[in-house]
């Protein structure tokens, strides 16, 4: 009996690292077909997330995804990557979710299916003509990792193979507080030795926020600064929202800590800390009546740290920052004001005469979680508010298709930025 | 401002490829017109270490870029992007007559890359200046391992991800080695198609077959593979190395129920026949042990065994009797086997028929006998059981280096281009949605 053969799915890296392009090609389609390609993950939290597009075979029955124009779906458009950034949970999942690696030794597992076809999103009964299944990885082979607990710092600190000495970074997550590995990974398979740092604990009671002030980041930038493979002249801080925050203060204090860069991610300088992290806390919660509630239920928390741009005395003295500063924002980020602050902050160093130091980049339509591509945008994800200790869902803000540019487009400049902050400016000085 | 010391800053692409795949290494950070020693470091499965090695010299940027650069000198030279794999050879030190293969091929290879100051070539101590880690995979993701023993038959299938059908794939090995070599088979299944490794030398496959493994053996490997749910029965090929490649080429020319769409034989002959057990076939091999030769270094040399390959057609494979297109693959430096020779007189004899349309021939200069899937390490030479004799022997391969590994990276895109035009391209009759 003579059946027809398969079409031919590859999808390539087979085993890539999560920020490189994926390339899908199907073949031994009819000619002019109809067909939709799938995606699907089962997350750790075992919730399904999937995301599709339609598309038709040309005269030789072939879909090449990096080429050929998505005529609906998930995303639309000739988007070589849109199987992965534009996934969602299935219809039916739990509401609220958000797609976090929390173990970084394992890969992502995607399944990525051709049905017959142009599908509307719904799965149940579609069967797949062809499939194949791609790992994506937080984590390059020969990354090491060390648990820290000493001295009080609680991170763990990723290393790249070798003997270095590599650059450091410093990586501060925001208010959802928890060891946060995943972007430390990254960054470490990008040749950076990476210290992800716990200083919100939601479990761990020797991690309380009110014996938590400058001195904890400064004590853990000592320790990767005199880490025996970091060198002590090549450390930089990356941060994301509340970390943003974290990065600028301790900055800024110039007589404790020089680094030699900072990457500030959907932040605002107008959150000083002037005792301990639980006092700054204390503090929002006073203003915590200014967040917004949506037709949704969702928060929008944007409006407490507002006004305080107006209030010098609220905020960081960025004139004081002595080095290069990488400011990146999204103009739909709903949690913080993060474009305001980004315009203020030039101000402020305008007027101290430091502004050379500061690129800004300001994404149109983007949200607040500007993670490393692909990340799957999150408009809005359950959280346990800081304030009250409750779960409430957030509203982060950005649309799809934006946020994931800006996702690419800033961690492209990000990596071009470290690289020559922490490597390439020392070309000419190594001791070789 | 004071001096910092920042390492050499080494990428290395992909982090976990396929063995097939290019490597693209690139260093920056290094000083201007630097000269320096790149090594790979692999720890085989049975515990030996392999190494190779290429000096470069970094451009006014401090930067090396390995697929672009000249390497002038090591275990090989010239613009190799891949040279750091290929190259591969027991470090100094190391047991005799190795050869490296994949038995897990569910785990990958790790190569570990080191950048050294200078032109070295020993004494690599560390630490080194740079160092990156990557993996080299014989199976995809996605990609099944199933056990078979039923059927009569003893063998591994591997069969890529999804609900198929999948053309199939009957991979025939060579003697040598223990249990069912598995890895050209997960590569092949990672390239699309559903592979059988089947296992035609073993004990265990003997022994489902009070000792004898004949033509019905095959039959039903072949059957076992039209018959199975996620294969295209009217899409199977079958592939065979050596020992492999001679009795594939005698089955399909026979009379039987062995009809696949295309074959691929790489480094056999046409000499034997399948008319009564495997293991009579393989004594054939054997029937001229004057034949046998050695070189300088005591390794055996079996290249002469089929020679002269007999003018009576009785005596070889009725190649006349080919029906489907067949790629052949082979060495002219083979000293294992007369798989040039062989080569020749296949297509004199095909011409002769009329069918030489049927045939792609593909003879390497100065390769010898174990072309092996890129870029595995060539090896000349190596320890072998002889099962018949129950002896271990060295046995010589043949093939220079770089001409070898050319050889294996060029056959393999071809084999992979000649598979998928028959077994995938072409052209799609009634389908069955």
């Amino acid at each position: 009996m003579k059946t027809r053969i398969s079409p031919k799915i590859i999808a390539q890296p087979a085993r890539g690292l999560v920020d490189e392009q994926i390339y899908i090609r199907v073949s031994n389609l009819i000619p002019n077909e109809k067909i939709t390609l799938r995606c699907l993950l089962l997350s750790e939290d075992n919730d399904f997330w999937h995301a599709y597009g339609l598309y038709i075979s040309d005269d030789k029955g072939v879909v090449n995804v990096a080429e050929d124009v998505c005529l609906g779906g998930s995303y639309t458009g000739t988007e070589p990557n849109g199987l992965i950034w534009s996934l969602k949970p299935v219809p039916g999942s739990r509401p609220a979710l958000r797609l976090r690696k929390h173990n970084v030794f394992t890969p992502f597992l995607l399944n990525v299916s051709v049905h017959k076809g142009h599908i509307n999103g719904d799965f149940k009964d579609a069967s797949s003509l062809a499939l194949t299944v791609i790992e994506r990885w937080y984590i390059a082979p020969g990354v090491s990792t060390v648990e820290i607990r000493e001295n009080c710092i609680h991170g763990t600190l990723f290393l790249p193979p070798g003997p270095g000495p590599f650059p450091g970074i410093l990586d501060l997550w925001g208010g959802g507080g928890g060891l946060v590995e995943y972007r430390a990974a990254l960054l470490a398979s990008h040749g950076y030795a990476s210290l992800a740092l716990e200083y919100i604990s939601t479990q761990n009671t020797s991690i309380n926020v009110n014996n938590i002030g400058t001195e904890y980041f400064e004590a853990a930038f000592h320790f990767l600064k005199s880490h025996p493979r970091v060198s002590s002249e090549q450390v930089g801080i990356f941060g994301l929202s509340f970390g943003t925050s974290v990065a600028l203060n301790i900055a800024a204090n110039r007589n404790r800590i020089s680094p030699r860069c900072l990457v500030c991610i959907s932040g605002s300088h107008a959150i000083k800390i002037n005792g301990t992290i639980g006092d700054v806390f204390a503090d929002l919660k006073k203003d915590a009546g200014k967040a917004i509630v949506d037709e949704n239920n969702h928060f929008i928390w944007k409006e407490i740290i507002l006004p305080r741009l107006a209030d010098p005395s609220k905020k960081v003295k960025v004139g004081n920052i002595k080095c290069p500063v990488l400011l990146i924002a999204g103009d739909d980020d709903q949690n913080w004001p993060a474009v305001d602050s980004a315009r203020d902050m030039g101000h402020m160093m305008k007027a101290a005469g430091n502004e050379h130091l500061l690129t800004t980049l300001i994404y149109p339509k983007a949200g607040h979680l500007i993670e490393p591509p692909y990340s799957p945008h999150t408009r809005f994800s359950n959280f346990i508010s800081v304030f009250t200790q409750q779960k409430v869902v957030i509203l982060w803000g950005g649309q799809p298709k934006e946020h994931s540019f800006a996702q690419e487009d800033s961690w492209e400049k990000i990596l071009h930025f470290l690289y020559h902050h922490l490597y390439s400016s020392n070309i000419g000085l190594s001791k070789l | 401002m004071e001096t910092t010391t920042i390492c050499p800053k080494m990428t290395v692409k992909p982090t976990r490829g396929l063995v097939d795949e290019d490597i693209a290494i690139v260093i920056s950070g290094l000083s201007p017109k630097q000269a320096i020693t790149i090594r790979s470091l692999l720890n085989s499965e049975d515990k030996d270490f392999w190494h190779a090695y290429g000096h470069y010299v970094s451009d006014d940027n401090g930067v090396v870029n390995v697929v672009e650069d000249e390497c002038f000198g090591g275990t090989y030279n010239g613009r190799e992007p891949t040279g750091l794999i290929w190259s591969l050879k027991p470090v100094p030190g190391s047991r005799p007559a190795l050869r490296l293969r994949k038995v897990d091929v569910l785990t990958p290879f790790i190569l570990n890359i080191s950048v050294y100051k200078g032109h070295i070539s020993k004494c690599f101590e560390e630490p080194p200046l740079a160092r990156a880690i990557i993996e080299r995979w014989y199976i995809a993701p996605g990609v099944s391992r199933v056990d078979v023993k039923e059927k009569g038959i003893r063998g591994t299938l591997f069969i890529p991800p999804g609900p198929g059908p999948f053309p199939g794939i009957l991979d025939m090995w060579g003697g040598g080695g223990s249990g069912i070599t598995e890895y050209r088979s997960s590569l092949l299944a990672s390239h699309g198609y559903a592979v059988l490794a089947l296992d035609f030398l073993s004990s265990q496959a003997k022994s489902m077959h009070s000792g004898n493994i004949t033509e019905k053996y095959f039959e039903a490997a072949f059957e076992f593979l039209q018959s199975h749910p996620r294969i295209c029965s009217d899409r199977i090929s079958i592939c065979g190395f050596s020992f492999g490649a001679s009795v594939a080429v005698a089955l399909v020319a026979n009379e039987n129920s062995i009809n696949p769409r295309c074959l691929v034989c790489v480094s056999g002959c046409h000499i034997i026949q399948v008319k009564n057990t495997i293991d009579d076939a393989l004594e054939g091999f054997f029937r001229h042990p004057g034949k046998l030769k050695y070189d300088e270094s005591n390794h055996v040399i079996w290249h002469g065994l089929c020679l002269p390959i007999p003018t009576d057609e009785s005596e070889k494979v009725k190649v006349r009797n080919l029906k489907c297109p067949f790629l052949l693959v082979a060495g002219s430096d083979d000293q294992n086997m007369a798989a040039a020779e062989s080569a020749e007189d296949i297509e004199n004899m095909m011409k002769a028929a009329g069918n030489e349309h049927l045939l792609t021939k593909l003879v390497y200069p100065m390769a010898g006998h174990l072309i092996d899937p890129p870029y595995s390490p060539h090896i000349r030479s190596s320890n072998f059981f002889d099962s018949i004799k129950k002896q271990r022997v060295v046995l010589l391969y043949g093939g220079s280096t770089k001409e070898h590994c050319f050889a294996q990276e060029d056959s393999w895109k071809k084999i992979l281009d000649f598979l998928h035009h028959h077994l995938y391209d072409a052209e799609i009759i009634s389908p069955k949605l």
